[in-house]
């Protein structure tokens, strides 16, 4: 995928290179350098696009598998039948296992978190606090090819005997560390263990390289609290993924030594699993419940920080007005990332750790939710008095708001210790989260995508099919997961292969199969954005450098931007927010405009 | 690069005669405005909708047949209540505002203003407040479910593997672990209106014993004794499922908890009593006192 990243210059001489025909002017070393092996921070921020666009699309076609199961469980499974000729066209329950799991850890750890902090960091940081280039470009091509063992490991142990990994996303021992517990639970699990590895690897050189980036190399004029909020998010999660991450690559190498080595870190004396003992015991299973989730909390942090911060500024350029409240805005994505260390336990009020320290993590997780409310308030009070232009991009960004409400509020649910009890490992957290990361986080993410678009590519997106494709990703997307909260107030579990034989939950199969339909209705609509992506990419309409009339930095670099980004060092005369300042004739002072006579009475006026 | 010779503002209008300021996007038309406001004002009625009519198709929280439970699903409807009403309130705001601020709507310049110091700290102090409170209010009933645990010995032994229940109940001389315990799989009987206290454990991996009417949910840890206790409220019989998942064959892993009057308990404990001796006597061995 990669050798198609690079970014379309709309002029006759070098569309020629999108066709293949490169060759003649271009030696391979020379193509090779500049496309695949680049150091330049957009060609590496456009290849983790690519890349992570095509593992959404895989990991998109595993959530359809799993929905199928799920709506329609034993029948034979359309199209993909062929594969399941020995179980006569139906799905094994250990499929389906490894379908969920290997569903969730594709759309983490291949989708979400490289494409926010990969793609849209790399493309972004630079560009953004006026930089040419990020401060280790060899380190920032480094981060983008450690994916790729990470994409081979997830990718080959589809095919391994046994399958891919079958023991959660939370790989939870002493499943995932005995090699006889269940099919998948060989090679398969071996391989993802060693997949995430390089994905924390990958994760923490653009980590490194992001803060680095972002203290040392702003633009004259670019203080702190002159940076765009997508840049602060961008910032933070840096940090928390630096703190956080060698925690849980520490414990995947103990539970692959113990899976290895026999090293039996998680799993307690004596145990038989299978028939077979397993490992050297000693060890203690909530151990590593406690070191991944102190990675794995901050991690759903890192999976929606940068969307709010890219939130934040289409909003305002959309809304055409300042951010509402900027300090408590970047206050509040610090509080967020600090809490986000001391609430892991939350995710194991039932785990068996003791109920005494699960009060401490509650208050603490009742606490993270006031940034979160801060937050959301502030970007009611950004599009409130403003001019909101309703455009592709604009209304992605706008659902964004309105779907991190719902997986805000389902979240305080589960904070409360006593109601989890009840509603644990059912759809209401698979309702939560997928509010917080698809409807969240993904919805983010194609807003961005419209947005930077014309930056990336020098060409706009179709505005008719972008928001055609936003009403039916919305209107699905919503079908599809707003049900899911009725089916956890059931008590209806995640996980099952089918949980239709109690009789508790006997009832809930037509809610299911309409959930399902909408979650095959949410994957067709994506067919239009691939569309129009491509399309978009050679046919669209060319963009100027600053199509939106926005204000930040990369607004003034040529769309786009060629090596070294800016036509000469940017100069950087006030925040990323002032759109509407009264007494200016045009509505939008880019930060890169010289100083305004009405600006000074206009803020004065503004803070009071 | 062509581009490098655009207008640097391509997208932006300039100064017209008589006016103070342009817009920097041209004008949408009113009434993609409103429908975009009204798909998004669909949110909280719809979202409502589905809340409310679910419980009369039987798509609600299944029947409660605990003491406790009373108090998780009071906990449940005060905070469906709470979050229901910040849920109402800001998807209605944020639909009228879609409404009010269309830039097709007026020719008004948007309001400059960069934040409010009173707002951000009322808006800080209440959600403070209120999940101070949330959090404090709710202490008391965990600690009944999870800590308070009654001073009775464990009424019966729930050992999960892949994919079972195995639970052995002490016998005679109420003491697990001796040679008079009684053995079952997957279905556990339990006196009504008694506490009942489960020494929960696990021979292999994870497992979770979930009770959704009891509204009981505890991993089993193996290498860990958790105590689960409960008191059951109405006979009957309920769904014991695994919520953890525990391999393959983790859907079928299914048990029965049978809730009864004293008398059926102890008759069927007895039951349960004279098959298992009737299985252990040997031709030669002593026999062992009829049950009852």
């Amino acid at each position: 995928m990669s050798t198609v990243t690079q970014p379309h210059v709309p002029s006759k001489a070098t569309a020629q290179h999108d066709h293949g025909s490169a060759h003649g002017s271009m030696s391979l070393s020379t193509f090779l350098s500049t496309y695949v092996f680049s150091k330049d921070h957009k060609v590496i921020g456009l290849q983790f696009l690519f890349s992570t666009l095509v593992w959404f699309l895989i990991g998109g076609l595993l959530a359809l598998a799993v929905r199928w199961q799920v709506a329609w469980p034993w029948s034979d499974v359309p199209v993909l039948g062929k594969l399941f000729a020995q179980q006569g066209g139906q799905m094994a329950p250990e499929f389906y296992t490894m379908l969920f799991t290997m569903h969730a850890s594709v759309m983490i750890f291949l989708v979400i978190i490289p494409i926010l902090a990969g793609a849209f960091g790399n493309f972004l940081i630079p560009l953004m606090i006026g930089a040419d280039d990020m401060a280790f470009p060899t380190l920032n091509m480094l981060s983008y090819w450690f994916m790729w063992p990470a994409f081979f490991f997830f990718g080959a142990s589809f095919f391994v005997e046994g399958g891919a990994a079958a023991g959660g996303w939370t790989s939870y021992p002493p499943l995932s560390t005995s090699t006889v517990s269940a099919p998948g639970s060989g090679m398969g699990q071996t391989l993802w263990l060693l997949g995430l590895t390089m994905v924390g690897v990958s994760s923490m050189l653009g980590s490194v390289n992001y803060m680095t980036t972002i203290i040392l190399m702003r633009a004259p004029g670019m203080t702190m609290f002159r940076l765009p909020m997508t840049i602060w998010a961008m910032f933070i999660t840096a940090i928390l993924q630096a703190f956080a991450l060698p925690v849980l690559t520490a414990a995947g190498f103990m539970q692959l030594t113990d899976r290895l080595l026999g090293t039996g870190f998680f799993s307690p004396e004596g145990n038989v699993i299978n028939n077979a003992i397993s490992g050297a015991g000693g060890g203690q299973p909530i151990l590593w419940q406690h070191l991944f989730w102190f990675y794995s909390h901050p991690a759903v942090y890192i999976m929606i920080l940068p969307a709010m911060g890219m939130v934040s500024d289409i909003l305002t350029t959309f809304a055409r007005k300042p951010l509402f409240g900027y300090r408590p805005m970047v206050y509040s994505i610090a509080g967020i990332a600090g809490l986000g260390f001391i609430v892991w336990g939350h995710h194991m009020f039932v785990s068996g750790m003791n109920p005494a320290l699960g009060i401490t993590f509650m208050v603490a997780t009742m606490m993270i939710a006031l940034p979160s409310a801060v937050k959301t308030f502030n970007w009611l009070g950004t599009i409130w008095g403003g001019r909101i232009h309703y455009t592709a991009a604009m209304l992605f960004a706008i659902s964004f708001v309105s779907m991190f409400i719902i997986g805000g509020l389902s979240g305080i649910f589960m904070a409360a210790t006593p109601v989890d009890i009840f509603i644990h490992d059912t759809y209401f957290i698979v309702a939560h989260f997928h509010y917080v990361l698809f409807a969240g986080t993904a919805m983010g993410v194609w807003a961005g995508i419209y947005y930077w678009f014309p930056k990336m590519f020098g060409r706009t997106m179709n505005e008719f099919w972008g928001k055609v494709h936003f009403f039916l990703t919305f209107s699905f997307l919503n079908g599809t997961f707003f049900t899911m909260h009725i089916l956890g107030a059931v008590g209806f579990p995640r996980r099952l292969a089918d949980a239709y034989h109690y009789e508790t939950f006997h009832h809930l199969q037509p809610l299911n199969a309409f959930m399902t339909w909408c979650a095959i209705g949410m994957v067709a609509s994506q067919i239009i954005f691939v569309i129009n992506f491509f399309w978009s990419m050679f046919q669209g309409p060319i963009a100027g450098r600053n199509p939106w009339s926005a204000n930040t930095l990369e607004w003034t670099a040529p769309s786009p931007p060629g090596h070294g980004n800016f036509d000469f060092q940017p100069v950087v005369y006030r925040g990323p927010y002032e759109y509407s300042v009264p007494g200016c004739e045009k509505d939008h002072l880019m930060q890169t405009d010289p100083p305004h006579p009405a600006e000074a009475a206009a803020a004065a006026a503004a803070h009071a | 690069m062509e581009n490098d010779k655009r207008d640097r503002d391509a997208g932006s209008g300039g100064n017209l005669p008589g006016e103070a300021w342009t817009d920097g996007l041209p004008k949408g038309r009113r009434w993609s405005g409103i429908a975009w406001s009204i798909l998004f004002l669909l949110v909280p009625v719809l979202g409502a909708a589905t809340f409310i009519v679910a419980p009369y198709y039987d798509h609600w929280l299944p029947k409660d047949v605990s003491v406790h439970g009373k108090a998780i699903d009071g906990l449940f409807y005060f905070i469906l209540v709470l979050t229901g009403v910040v849920f109402l309130a800001t998807e209605l705001i944020l639909f009228w505002f879609m409404w009010k601020y269309d830039a097709a709507a007026s020719s008004k310049p948007a309001t400059y203003i960069q934040g409010s110091h009173t707002l951000e700290v009322v808006w800080t102090i209440i959600p403070a407040a209120t999940m101070l409170f949330l959090a404090i209010y709710q202490m008391n009933t965990w600690a009944d479910v999870k800590m308070r645990r009654p001073r009775i010995a464990p009424s019966a032994e729930v050992v999960a593997r892949q994919f079972e229940w195995r639970i052995r109940y002490p016998g005679r001389d109420e003491t697990l672990g001796t040679k008079d315990d009684l053995f079952v799989v997957n279905d556990l009987h339990v006196p009504v209106d008694e506490d009942f206290l489960v020494q929960l454990k696990s021979m292999d991996v994870l497992h979770s014993f979930f009770l959704p009417n009891l509204r009981i949910k505890q991993d089993a840890v193996p290498g860990m004794k958790q105590p689960v206790w409960f008191k059951a409220t109405e006979p009957g019989t309920y769904d014991i499922v695994c919520a953890e998942v525990c391999g393959w064959g983790h859907y079928k892993m299914k048990g029965r908890v049978t809730v009864e009057s004293r008398a059926d308990f102890d008759r069927w404990l007895a039951r349960v009593e004279a098959e298992q001796d009737a299985t252990q006597r040997g031709p030669d061995e002593i026999p062992v006192a009829a049950a009852d």
